[in-house]
């Protein structure tokens, strides 16, 4: 017998924020499969208006409680280029620190916490606790180390305190980075541990061909700054965004959406790794290896092993980070800030893909207009746009519809939404 | 997994009731609920306290029986409203989750524009868009039980809190401000370093998280108790702050939008 069935997921659960599956599948045909977000707006772009450039990290940070660290660095980027000012190769290097950890913190948060759980038929990582707590104890082991250096960078794991524009507030103590040096070589292990228990899950097979966005690299694995770049070949500088962004307002959505090249981009881990492969350190790629990982993957499921992937290249780059902090002698942590009237953008890859803030300034350094364009909001049309072709593959091929709902609601969860954040 | 009752708990070795939690957000980041799953050295301690029903973010299963409801998020729009109340009829004890529910957190930025079309259309230009004209906290439409300051709120706050509620006892939040904490903790004081802080009128009980990374209060946890706000502008003006740098924190937040509108008026007339 062909499928019919309605699938109505209102608030789809461990994600960020607020998003709807509506499916409907008549006698194995897609009638119609939409992914909504009813996430309440919550205008940062205009809060920021007439504010002086301190308050803007401060504040925009507080778009997202996950990111908030790339948020912060973002909008530091943001104003520092307005002014004109460069950081030094010190606050740069604790930057990337501090974010690799919040990368870290971020994946591993994803992999264990949303996204696992599916893998083993169980709501949450809550009944693991009872079954199989050391598994829970190993994510929880890497999360600490991570959230525990962001802490010792940023001042905090949530919404930073020390960093602030022209660099830091105050450094970490050599001997905190020596510590932490020891930690990220014993979390090693712990990364390969999570490498086997992912082998053991099965990674839906499923393909859909879609361009990639994400920054482009130059000389190393981008994080912060510089080129952007697409699968399709398109190149634009960060102060260009726009024109990589496209942002646009649909009804079925309070967060905007985007497209390039065609219909719909993706950006994240995945997009990341489609277009810097060859950046990622030794070990990672060997990891990527291992799950037959290589660019360009149209997998969206495989998301979620690009970001295992990227854990072990954080991890590896933070150890040769700290190195080369302790091999150099402190500088002074802060520039002075001198405003002046101007544009500034700032771009950078947070967990779940490109950020880019933007801001115009007064001469006093007041804020007249604001901009920021989130990854997740990158990505709902794409999954929009997975979600029919996947649902349209599985009613044609009989699946069970609690499959289909299951395999609906993994796919949206393999890119990881931050909701709120998107809506902002 | 099969559905019979979870074995007895014990808390640190001592045996206690469960509470039943349910964890909910409305307009935030939904880093006051991270910051329960940042408890990674606590996590299962703190798990093994409360018998957790609904935790969206984390978890598919959910419950309409629980008996304490934290709320995370101010309210911008009317189907908030609703969802609120509803939760409030269910929950025993309502806890407002962090500043955004206990004040309207930086939601309330925006209500301090006098125009909310103004608003919508620096976000979506002329396409219409639900939102109420102002962000407001949970209280200004339900009672609130409890309020947990702090953006975020602190992770070693709330499993006090929480763990007094299920031995049953009072809980009692910090009378004194963010200053006494700095003083005990042998900082430097930000005005000598020359940079702004509310630590003297803000409510204590973060240990002066800030001030600790040489980073000024910027009032996220509200007034303290009898919180000098003249002398606090006093000393703010003494050491060369504009109204507008005093204005910027204080609005910051909500803790303090009373005396921020009054230092608006005043910046108006004058």
């Amino acid at each position: 017998m062909k499928l019919t069935q309605t699938i109505d997921i209102r608030h789809l659960t461990r994600v960020e924020g607020h998003g709807n599956i509506k499916i409907s599948i008549r006698d194995g045909k897609l009638e119609e499969a939409r992914w909504e977000v009813v996430e309440t707006p919550r205008f940062f772009e205009a809060m920021l208006v007439g504010k002086k450039w301190e308050n803007a990290p401060w504040i925009c940070g507080r778009i997202c409680g996950i990111c908030s660290i790339g948020h912060t660095l973002a909008s530091i980027r943001a104003v520092e280029n307005a002014f004109g000012m460069v950081p030094s190769e010190q606050t740069k290097k604790l930057r990337l620190l501090l974010k690799h950890m919040e990368t870290l913190q971020s994946h591993v948060l994803h992999l264990y916490f949303l996204a696992a759980p599916d893998f083993v038929n169980t709501g949450s990582v809550f009944p693991i606790i009872d079954t199989k707590p050391e598994i829970v104890q190993q994510a929880a082991k890497i999360k600490l180390l991570a959230n525990d250096l962001c802490d010792c960078v940023g001042g905090r794991r949530l919404h930073p305190t020390r960093t602030v524009v022209g660099g830091f507030t105050m450094l970490p103590t050599r001997e905190e980075l020596v510590r932490f040096k020891y930690r990220l070589q014993d979390i090693h292990k712990d990364l390969e541990r999570t490498v086997d228990l992912f082998h053991l899950f099965r990674i839906p097979a499923f393909s859909r061909e879609t361009e990639f966005v994400s920054l482009k690299a130059d000389g190393s694995y981008p994080f912060i700054g510089g080129d952007l770049v697409s699968t399709d070949g398109v190149v634009k500088e960060e102060r260009e965004y726009r024109a990589m962004t496209n942002e646009y307002l649909v009804e079925q959505s309070t967060s905007k959406w985007s497209r390039l090249s065609r219909r719909s981009f993706a950006v994240g881990a995945l997009a990341r790794l489609n277009n810097n492969f060859a950046f990622l350190h030794p070990a990672a790629r060997e990891v990527a290896g291992l799950f037959g990982l290589a660019p360009v993957n149209h997998n969206p499921f495989m998301n979620n092993i690009a970001q295992l992937v990227e854990c072990v290249h954080v991890v590896m780059e933070s150890i040769d980070l700290i190195r080369e902090l302790l091999d150099g002698s402190w500088q002074e942590p802060r520039q002075k800030v001198e405003p002046r009237e101007g544009t500034g953008v700032g771009a950078v890859e947070v967990p779940r893909g490109i950020l880019y803030h933007s801001y115009d300034f007064d001469k006093e350094g007041r804020i007249v207009k604001s901009d920021c364009v989130i990854p997740t909001s990158q990505n709902h049309a794409n999954i929009q746009h997975d979600l029919e072709e996947l649902t349209r593959q599985y009613a044609v091929k009989g699946k069970r519809d609690r499959d289909i709902e299951l395999l609906a609601q993994m796919l949206v969860r393999s890119y990881d939404p931050c909701i709120s954040c998107s809506v902002h | 997994m099969d559905a019979k009752t979870p074995p007895p708990r014990t808390y640190l070795g001592i045996p206690v009731p469960r509470p039943k939690v349910a964890f909910f957000e409305l307009s935030s980041c939904e880093g006051c609920q991270l910051q329960i799953m940042n408890n990674e050295a606590t996590l299962l301690d703190f798990l093994s306290l409360v018998d957790v029903r609904t935790f969206r973010e984390a978890m598919t299963e959910r419950s309409d029986d629980y008996d304490i409801a934290f709320v995370e998020g101010s309210v911008t729009r009317s189907d908030e409203i609703e969802r609120l109340k509803k939760i409030r009829a269910t929950a025993r004890v309502l806890v407002a989750f962090g500043s955004c529910a206990c004040f309207g957190g930086v939601n309330q930025l925006r209500n301090r524009f006098a125009d909310p079309a103004w608003v919508k259309r620096q976000v979506y230009g002329d396409s219409p868009i639900e939102t109420n004209d102002a962000a407001r906290p949970l209280e200004d439409f339900v009672p609130v039980d409890l309020r947990i300051f702090g953006c975020p709120v602190k992770k070693e706050e709330v499993e006090k809190i929480v763990a007094n509620i299920v031995l049953g006892k009072s809980v009692v939040q910090p009378k004194y401000p963010v200053c006494m904490e700095c003083k005990a903790n042998e900082n430097a004081c930000l005005f000598d370093l020359g940079e702004p802080c509310l630590g003297p009128v803000t409510r204590g009980g973060c240990d002066s998280w800030c001030p600790n990374s040489r980073f000024g209060c910027w009032g996220c946890r509200g007034p303290a108790d009898d919180a000098n706000m003249v002398q606090m502008l006093e000393i703010l003006k003494n050491y060369g702050f504009s109204a507008e740098t005093i204005l910027d924190r204080l609005e910051c937040f909500g803790g303090f939008a009373s005396h921020a509108a009054e230092i608006r008026s005043t910046l108006k007339t004058s």
